[in-house]
């Protein structure tokens, strides 16, 4: 069975919004809505590095836990999707997401928070397969058309990919090995360190050079 | 004294070979606490009808098209 996941090279992303605009024209998605944005670290520096986020359909979503109304289900891919007919916009599954992927569209002059949007991985949603109501609710299911998502089909550099977790490893490292670096770049040793890497806790000598590819210094802009 | 020798080291061949274990790491989704309506595969419309091999098969191509190695060389 397929693991629908996305993977996103920050070694080719070069910020050019692509993504975010094929999203937002294949769904039609309202202003103030974006299931898909793209944030860069260290913006103007040496180091600049780009990645393109939304819904990560984790694998334990901390939306689906938390979800009042229990409005979240898993398709058998792997894709978190929701029941906007049930969703009441307590908007508790934004405070849970690490990712920020949940969406509110503003339903008033107030800011009323209007029912939950966030990434579909283009699979709809509980409505009639490619019916005007699965369109309006959730966009358009370019998975039932046998397609993946359109953010990651538009992305130029290939930077984004989409599809079975298992099939976007194996691009992924042929990537690394032929091009013999960006496997650091997010992973492992940008989160937990290396061996070589001065230990927490112990301070570098004063004066001392940062290390090559370490983790980006707290503050960058996003 | 050899019986409780080798019960001993029985039992503890067990429980370090215990530790060699391997538990499945995909998750079993389940619908679990869902409350809202149910949603069709993707694969049961046309022109797959159900066949969900098929319908893999044609998601599996696509996503080579996103590795461009396998285009160019």
């Amino acid at each position: 069975m397929a693991r629908m996941k996305f993977l996103c090279d920050a070694e080719r992303c070069i910020e050019c919004n692509g993504c975010v605009t094929a999203c937002k024209q294949e769904h039609e998605i309202p202003w103030g809505v974006n299931r898909r944005r793209v944030v860069t670290i260290n913006d103007g520096v040496p180091g600049e590095r780009s990645i393109s986020v939304a819904c990560m359909h984790c694998s334990d979503a901390p939306c689906m836990a938390v979800c009042p109304v229990d409005c979240f289900y898993k398709t058998e891919e792997g894709i978190v999707l929701h029941d906007k007919d049930l969703c009441i916009g307590c908007g508790y599954c934004f405070y849970a997401c690490p990712f920020g992927a949940p969406q509110f569209p503003q339903a008033g002059a107030f800011g009323v928070r209007g029912k939950m949007d966030k990434c579909t991985f283009c699979a709809g949603g509980p409505e009639k397969d490619m019916s005007d109501a699965e369109f309006k609710k959730y966009g358009r299911n370019r998975l039932a058309e046998g397609k993946l998502p359109a953010c990651a089909e538009m992305c130029s550099t290939k930077a984004l990919l989409a599809g079975d977790g298992d099939v976007l490893a194996d691009i992924y490292r042929e990537r690394v090995v032929t091009r013999g670096k960006g496997g650091e770049v997010w992973g492992w040793a940008t989160a937990y360190g290396r061996p070589d890497a001065p230990r927490s806790g112990v301070a570098p000598p004063a004066g001392a050079a940062p290390q090559p590819g370490a983790a980006p210094q707290p503050g960058g802009k996003t | 004294m050899i019986r409780i020798s080798l019960a001993v080291a029985a039992v503890s061949a067990v429980a370090l070979l215990g530790a060699c274990g391997e538990r499945p790491q995909v998750l079993e989704y389940k619908q679990g606490t869902y409350q809202g309506k149910p949603d069709t595969p993707a694969y049961k419309n046309a022109p797959w009808d159900g066949d969900k091999t098929a319908w893999e098969k044609t998601l599996a191509q696509r996503n080579q098209n996103q590795n461009e190695y396998k285009r160019t060389r």
